[in-house]
């Protein structure tokens, strides 16, 4: 049995403008001991995917409407709030992004800490603290003894996320969540960090989901990697067979779009047209497909489910008509993405869409232009 | 040892023709002060601390350290933004730290910036029009109809619907307002233009549109960029020359090409192995440099090389002499003892 399960998803947000989609049916499943990573740009869903299992979404305005999440043989959305709580930063703990704002800067470094052991490991004060010791030293914070009174904001940023680090590991947790660990930090001192995580999740077969917008962070750091798009898994595989073989164009979109050290220069980097659906009137059929280069008509349509693609490991699933061998679908099987940078046609097409959208809400709420000069420039 | 670092300096700081920008070591420090009525000045963050480089006409030059290395304030400082504390910077042949007020208003016409945070930089009660359509009245380039179309012609150019001018920027995403940004930079139509990590507050797609876009206006108008940022992938990308900075130094100064294949200085070599690389099977083995440690703080840097205290070539001579500024090569500068 697995450590943790998720079951369709689905977080909503009830706002005065509608019901924004942030999560709508996200499933995936982690063994104990594994890493997995979970890649999307801002507003995509993955830190609402994660503070849905800590149960920390705010309600209202946020809900989850549907689906169910086990751990260890229990569904936590079941659980009721003292029960939740026994699990979060004992079984299961997070390590925000910003280390500046989520250590509280009133409480020493040690109060922080031992919080948890006294609470959840019922140690007295003394034991707590010298437990915390322990694990300060654990994340390489130097003279850690002489550190424990020291407030938060004599922290340098590397080092508050190692107290982050040492306070998610405090309870030894089956499972940490860490949102966009590193994101806040300078690149040396995320080498540092990420090398403390991957020898922690070692050591202790700790189970890691890693939340990142970083394809860099999630190749060194992870076993397998779910790719996120407007609330939903687009593609999910083995952390190799993504790299080496992505077959839904989103994801080859993101690794077109980052320019990389170890290869050759290009000329030009090939950037993903147009800006992620607003998630309160998702378009119909395929979320990426007023994006997508390689778009057919069935993608506008009706939306693709997430099933294993065929040239590919079984465990690889795309959710993209082009990667489907169904009626009208099929087209990417074959594909070399790398050559085969889409239809220009198409791009062209993409880029008028986004140009006549603006234009649109511009007429929904006309401005004071003066009309002689509009014809002027042939709009 | 004073006669080497006039020769180092007139090197790096060379007045060939093709110069737009040559700045000599240049010194920003802030004052830190103590007492209540009494102000006494009890030390200094020296956030810039002696630097020298040029800027080529149409170049793009890349100036990339981690936070705090004082490379934002080295844009800054360039601007006259703030008032260099010590050097020279010359635009053009013209010495700007000498400058009074309105000679340098005029100088700006030439020197523009792009900042950072496009959430930040513009004036959220401003429409688009009045923030890009600003600098072109500052200027006195334009008022009036000409101006409008002005303002509609610049958001043509950075790749936004004219009709955007009656909108306030909360109404774009961080891309758009971004090119927002690069269109108030352009309105003056300056020759020279500081990117202070113009990317780096944008999601991974949108980098490449903004990256793009830089790109296609250098080419348009004969840009020159000093290119601010710490993304070293991104940096290698964007730029012909690139400079590493550290704790207010220059470290490393180099081609791209040459500073990216055959980095000289320890701390360049570092940062290179520290970027992630998107692909599992380089990931697996490649090895890394791990530095131990943080940034020593700029109000008391390390005797020596300042880099001292976390190389790991480091021998007793590093924490005693700072190395000069040398170039190994043509074209290529490091300050370190133990080069390579």
């Amino acid at each position: 049995m697995s450590l943790l399960e998720v079951k369709d998803l689905k977080t909503q947000f009830f706002t005065r403008d509608g019901v924004v989609r942030a999560v709508d049916g996200v499933s995936f499943q982690l063994d104990a001991g594994e890493t997995l990573g979970i890649v999307g740009e801002s507003g995509c869903g993955k830190s609402v995917t994660a503070l849905s299992l800590m149960r920390l979404i705010p309600q209202p305005p946020g809900k989850i409407t549907e689906g169910s999440i086990m751990f260890d043989g229990q569904d936590v959305l079941k659980m009721d709030d003292d029960d939740v709580r026994g699990i979060r930063g004992n079984n299961i703990a997070m390590i925000f992004q910003d280390p500046m704002t989520s250590l509280n800067p009133v409480l020493t470094i040690s109060r922080q800490i031992s919080e948890a052991l006294e609470l959840h490991l019922k140690m007295d004060r003394s034991e707590a603290r010298r437990r915390t010791v322990e694990l300060l030293e654990l994340v390489g914070i130097p003279s850690a003894k002489k550190r424990l009174d020291d407030y938060p904001h004599q922290f340098s940023g590397g080092m508050r996320q190692r107290v982050m680090i040492a306070m998610a590991l405090s309870c030894n947790p089956k499972l940490i969540l860490a949102d966009e660990p590193t994101t806040a930090l300078d690149v040396t001192i995320q080498a540092q960090v990420l090398q403390i995580l991957k020898d922690l999740a070692r050591e202790f077969r700790t189970a890691f989901i890693l939340i990142t917008h970083d394809l860099g962070i999630v190749a060194g750091m992870t076993q397998r990697v779910h790719v996120m798009y407007a609330g939903r898994i687009v593609e999910k595989a083995d952390t190799g067979e993504l790299y080496a073989n992505p077959k839904m164009p989103y994801t080859w979109g993101l690794l077109r779009s980052i320019p990389r050290l170890d290869e050759v220069r290009k000329e030009k980097l090939v950037p993903i047209e147009g800006l992620p659906p607003d998630l309160i009137s998702p378009p119909p059929g395929c979320k990426f497909e007023p994006r997508c280069q390689y778009r057919k008509e069935i993608c506008h349509e009706r939306e693709p489910d997430l099933i294993p693609v065929p040239n590919a490991k079984p465990d690889h699933e795309a959710r993209c008509w082009g990667t489907q061998r169904v009626p009208g679908g099929g087209w990417l099987v074959d594909l070399d993405w790398q050559s085969e940078i889409g239809d220009m046609a198409v791009l062209e097409q993409i880029k008028a869409e986004v140009a006549q959208v603006a234009a649109e809400a511009e007429r929904a709420t006309p401005g004071d232009l003066p009309p002689d000069v509009s014809q002027k420039e042939g709009i | 040892m004073a006669v080497a670092y006039e020769k180092t300096r007139s090197t790096a700081a060379a007045g060939s023709g093709k110069n737009i920008l040559e700045v000599g070591g240049l010194t920003m420090h802030f004052p830190l002060t103590q007492g209540i009525i009494f102000q006494r000045q009890v030390g200094a963050v020296r956030a810039v601390d002696g630097i020298d480089f040029f800027v080529e006409k149409g170049e793009t030059l890349g100036l990339v350290g981690e936070s705090g290395c004082g490379k934002s304030t080295t844009g800054r400082a360039i601007l006259q933004l703030y008032k260099p504390t010590s050097g020279s910077v010359k635009f053009q042949g013209t010495e700007l730290t000498t400058l009074g007020g309105e000679q340098m208003r005029r100088m700006r016409r030439q020197m523009q910036m792009i900042f950072q945070d496009p959430y930040a930089s513009l004036n959220p009660r401003m429409t688009v029009g009045n923030i890009i359509g600003e600098p072109l009245e500052v200027h006195h380039l334009a008022a009036g109809r000409e101006k409008t179309e002005r303002v509609q012609e610049l958001l043509k150019v950075v790749g936004l619907n004219p009709y955007f001018t009656n909108r306030y920027p909360h109404e774009f995403s961080g891309g758009q307002r971004q090119r927002i940004g690069v269109a108030r930079a352009l309105a003056v139509e300056p020759q020279f233009i500081v990117a202070d990590e113009p990317i780096s507050a944008l999601d991974v797609s949108i980098q490449a549109q903004i990256i793009n876009l830089l790109e296609e206006l250098q080419q348009k108008f004969q840009l020159t960029y000093l290119f601010i940022a710490h993304d070293l992938s991104v940096v290698r990308h964007i730029s012909d020359r690139v400079a590493v900075m550290y704790l207010g130094k220059i470290v490393e100064l180099a081609d791209r090409v040459e500073l990216y294949e055959r980095p000289l200085h320890p701390y360049t070599q570092a940062l290179l192995s520290a970027v992630p690389i998107p692909d599992p099977q380089v990931e697996l083995k490649r090895k890394r440099i791990i530095l131990t440690g943080d940034v020593p703080s700029p109000v008391n840097p390390p005797t020596g090389c300042r880099f001292h205290t976390r190389c790991w070539k480091a021998q007793q001579i590093c924490s005693e002499v700072d190395p000069e500024f040398i170039e190994h090569s043509p074209r290529h500068w490091a300050a370190c003892h133990f080069p390579g």
